[in-house]
């Protein structure tokens, strides 16, 4: 039992404030430099593609917004699920603050995919299972905000919100399995397939540091807004009190 | 250095998706830390006027 009490620390709410700021750093440096080092080696050092040319570009920052996108619905899910289920209001806290960066790098799917698919595909949209579920993953991020924003209890507020993030979740796979399941316009796994990754190292390795680097900046954000809402739920706690000499 | 700038004639593509994610990760980077501020400072105000409670685990 005592290996899960790091585990059930985490729902005290001070501890929860003060382990997201130690761990702060320790996410953020490192997503800078592998975001840096990932961006630097997709623009600079890969080579071009020998179909796209250097159009191929643009996957150094579309795919790992993609991958945060659908990583940042389903941490959003799951942290919904265990407060609605086990009625922890810290897992609802991790939900709020994982949507706006969730929704943001959903648009930022999008509208990169849009500028990609303009030279590649002669279209800037096109209404294929892949681009279809992305857009309703965007608009389920949008909810979720809007339902949260919409009640002024916030047990309320953190219940409706969660039960649409939990409905929602049904997309993720939808997304990730578009390609198999339907005859889309959108390409196939490029990392994540059996027999290996499509892509030659010097191109695969900058993909791989800015997946990385992505999500370590997910974390770090994440740790940042998290503290934001154990800030508004524990508006009367006693122990804000030591944050006024911080 | 041009042919950099030009990305073999793909830069409209290009170089706004690259500006556009630099402009998601500074957008995500200020609102979290103006986020913080802003729900530190109701904190601060709200304990010093209610006198505060024990942090229990919630």
């Amino acid at each position: 039992m005592a290996t899960w009490t790091w585990f059930h620390k985490l729902a005290s709410p001070p501890y929860l404030y003060r382990t997201a700021g130690r761990l702060l750093p320790w996410f953020a440096v490192p997503a800078a430099l592998l975001m840096v080092a990932g961006l630097y080696g997709g623009l600079v050092r890969a080579p071009a593609d020998y179909q796209q040319g250097d159009a191929f570009r643009i996957i150094y920052v579309h795919a790992p917004s993609a991958w945060l996108s659908l990583m940042c619905y389903s941490i959003m899910a799951i942290a919904a699920a265990i407060g609605l289920v086990w009625r922890i209001k810290l897992a609802h806290a991790l939900a709020a603050a994982t949507a706006p960066i969730g929704a943001s790098f959903a648009l930022l799917c999008l509208v990169t995919g849009s500028l990609w698919g303009r030279p590649m595909w002669g279209t800037w949209w096109v209404w294929d299972a892949r681009l279809t579920s992305q857009l309703i993953e965007f608009f389920l991020y949008l909810g979720y905000i809007a339902l949260h924003s919409a009640f002024d209890d916030q047990q309320r507020a953190d219940r409706a919100a969660g039960l649409l993030a939990v409905v929602g979740a049904v997309n993720v796979p939808i997304i990730h399995f578009s390609v198999y399941w339907w005859n889309t316009l959108h390409q196939g796994t490029t990392v994540l397939r059996a027999g290996g990754p499509a892509m030659p190292g010097s191109m695969l390795w900058p993909l791989l540091m800015s997946f990385a680097g992505f999500t370590l900046f997910y974390a770090a954000v994440a740790c940042v807004r998290l503290r934001a809402e154990v800030l508004a739920r524990e508006r009367n706690a006693s122990w804000l009190q030591e944050l006024g000499g911080a | 250095m041009d042919q950099f700038w030009q990305m073999g004639g793909y830069a409209r593509f290009v170089w706004p998706s690259f500006g556009l994610a630099l402009a998601v990760i500074a957008w995500n980077v200020w609102s979290a830390l103006a986020a913080h501020s802003r729900a530190r400072a109701r904190a601060l105000r709200a304990t010093a006027m209610a006198g505060g409670r024990d942090g229990e685990p919630s």
